[in-house]
């Protein structure tokens, strides 16, 4: 297929058809709504199905039980939506099942406003619902790279048999760019073993038992801790970030999806002023990049947290700098975005 | 003399296992009515369900078919997720009054009105048994229950909720009907609701609701005997037994 242009949610709803995404649950909240309507006129073209939950609720359980069969199920949403997924995110995580889940995040808390923000990175990373679990994160900040992301993202859920969420932003979302997208072909490992329904091809016709719930104190701890094994292997093998002109930075920016966009410009105009500027962009919010971090030189002054929230993943950024400089944050929120010019003062003002 | 059986345990009942259920309570005889009918149709390998919250929370134990576990209430989506993913195989949700008419009650209905092509089993207990007692939508005025120590006062708690009724106004269900497991007569009746479902789920024919008037002697403060008595004498008059909807 060549670049076509097309919206963020379109080119995320494509995607997921081209990575053989086939059925679809969801409920409609802005600025993700063209999602589940790109969804329910295309998936039938492909033999699949989209439902409309009742609401955020029934659908992330209704993705939880397509998830059980094995085959690539999808929800989206955005905020105050997420929030009422967390139940069945957690079920989902504790359960061990493949499924993915995009939120194109808008301004909070409470019903907050419709306009882009990255206010739900806590959300994200740390939980949401309730429990020891994680979801695998992903922020990507083109329309190109979201359309990988989504592509890969049942790659790493079947892999791990954990949700993938797509950490989007309502720019994302609603900007159209050239993208590409090509027919990906996910691989979904020995899903038979596990997947309802195929208890008759199993060896001693074996059932399969998803679950989440251990009684037995040893045995919870146990399945908690197979969880934890599993995190620690994605922070081994599938850690993502990129970095720009880090070699000789005396100022790094954190920064990731839209937020990293708009840094890069301010980036690229501080350079040509002779700042040594350079930025960390960790594309898994977790598992946490920590390596880029570790790796810099006493060169460096000072870390910029930058992001469109009041500062929600300072305290990673902090714990991977392991305190050896100062770390500071800039952010907007509640829809505004930083400019460039913004964050060219900032970056002069710490620079001195 | 050549011996006769003339009863065991059902082929899809796991071998060897023994329910934690309460004496005289109705979860292991509903249990047992499952698989009879999943034994009678030889579809135990094509059957797939999800374990409620509640007393039944660990029926996966017990059904040696594939399981996945629901969160408390959600069953009918979850069970619409799989359904819609193998619309072939026979799927079931067991739910109790706390699960279904409370937490539940949007996706039952939301079910029920889509018209999702699998069944639900609805245990009436009037009461929540494994959190110990307390008041469901169920509970019947005057009932007493942990949180309605004087009785259920319909002026704090409104009137019992009547599932069947209330789905029955629904364009969409196939099928709905309420049974009890008082007596032997009624649990005869129940097992030919319970094989009507199947089968209309075998004939593709949409949403099936059985509700089944349960008992929880424990939690009642009785022992089995009176509380299916109790059950005959109170459930069923503001709980009437029947058929309130059916395709044919
Ligand atoms: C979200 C949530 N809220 C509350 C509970 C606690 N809880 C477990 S079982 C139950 C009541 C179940 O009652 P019912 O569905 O009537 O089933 P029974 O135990 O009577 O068979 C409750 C409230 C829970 N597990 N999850
Ligand atoms: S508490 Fe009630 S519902 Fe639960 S097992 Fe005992 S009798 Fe049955």
């Amino acid at each position: 297929m060549a670049k076509v242009l097309m919206k963020g949610t379109e080119a995320i709803a494509e995607a997921a058809i081209q990575a053989g995404c086939r059925y679809f649950f969801g409920y409609p909240i802005t600025p993700q709504n063209e999602i589940p309507e790109y969804m329910s006129a295309h998936l039938p073209e492909h033999g699949g199905i989209y439902i409309q939950g009742e609401s955020e609720v029934a659908s992330v359980n209704m993705i939880l039980g397509a998830a059980a069969t094995g085959y690539q199920v999808m929800t989206t949403s955005s905020s105050p939506g997420i929030s009422l997924m967390s139940e069945g995110l957690s079920y989902i995580a504790g359960s061990e099942l493949p499924a993915v889940v995009v939120n194109v995040m808008r301004g909070g808390p409470g019903l907050g406003g419709i306009l882009p923000s990255q206010a739900d990175y806590l959300q994200a990373t740390k939980g949401g619902g309730n429990g020891d679990y994680h979801l695998m994160v992903f922020a990507p900040s083109t329309l190109q790279e979201t359309v990988e992301v989504v592509q890969s993202a049942w790659d790493y859920a079947f892999k791990y048999r954990n949700p993938v969420m797509i950490l989007a932003d309502g720019f994302m979302g609603q900007m159209m760019e050239p993208v590409e997208i090509t027919p990906h072909e996910t691989e979904r490992g020995d899903w038979k073993s596990w997947g309802l329904g195929n208890k008759g091809t199993r060896e001693g016709k074996k059932r399969s038992l998803i679950k989440s719930m251990y009684l037995t104190a040893e045995l919870l701890e146990a399945h908690n801790s197979k969880l934890q094994e599993k995190y620690d292997r994605m922070q081994k093998e599938d850690v993502k970030w990129e970095e720009l002109h880090v070699e000789d930075a005396e100022l790094v920016i954190a920064s990731y999806g839209t937020t990293a966009r708009i840094a890069k410009s301010a980036i690229s105009h501080l350079r040509d002023q002779g700042y040594k500027v350079g930025m960390i962009r960790p594309i898994t919010l977790f598992p946490f990049p920590y390596e880029p971090f570790e790796k810099l030189t006493d060169r460096v002054k000072h870390i910029l947290d930058l992001e469109m929230n009041m500062g929600q993943m300072i305290d990673d950024v902090k714990i991977a700098t392991k305190s050896r400089f100062p770390v500071s944050f800039y952010g907007r929120c509640g829809g505004v975005a930083p400019s460039v010019e913004e964050i060219e003062n900032q970056c002069k003002q710490i620079l001195g | 003399m050549a011996e006769t059986k003339v009863y065991s345990r059902p082929e899809t009942w796991t071998k060897g296992i023994h329910t934690h259920y309460c004496p005289g309570c109705g979860h292991g005889i509903a249990h047992r009515m499952i698989c009879e009918v999943i034994d009678e149709m030889g579809i135990q390998e094509e059957t797939v369900s999800m374990s409620p919250v509640g007393c039944a929370a660990m029926m996966y134990d017990y059904i040696d078919i594939d399981y996945v576990e629901a969160a408390h209430g959600r069953a009918p989506a979850t069970a619409t997720g799989i359904k819609r993913v193998l619309p072939d195989k026979f799927v079931f949700t067991y739910q109790g009054d706390g699960d279904l008419a409370s937490i539940g009650m949007a996706e039952i209905v939301h079910a029920a009105n889509r018209g999702e092509k699998f069944c639900t089993f609805f245990i009436n207990n009037a009461i929540y048994g494994m959190t110990g007692g307390q008041m469901a939508p169920t509970t019947l005025i005057g009932q007493k229950a942990t949180t309605c120590p004087q009785g259920r006062d319909p002026e704090l708690a409104g009137f019992p909720m009547r599932m069947c009724e209330m789905l029955a106004t629904l364009e969409t269900p196939a099928y709905i009907e309420r049974v009890s497991l008082a007596k032997p007569k009624y649990i005869m009746q129940a097992k030919k609701a319970f094989q009507k479902a199947f089968n209309y789920q075998k004939e593709g024919r949409g949403f099936c609701f059985i509700e089944v008037l349960s008992t929880c002697p424990t939690n009642w403060g009785m022992n089995p005997a009176e509380a299916f008595e109790w059950q005959i004498e109170k459930m069923i008059p503001y709980y009437p037994l029947g058929v309130f909807k059916d395709f044919e």
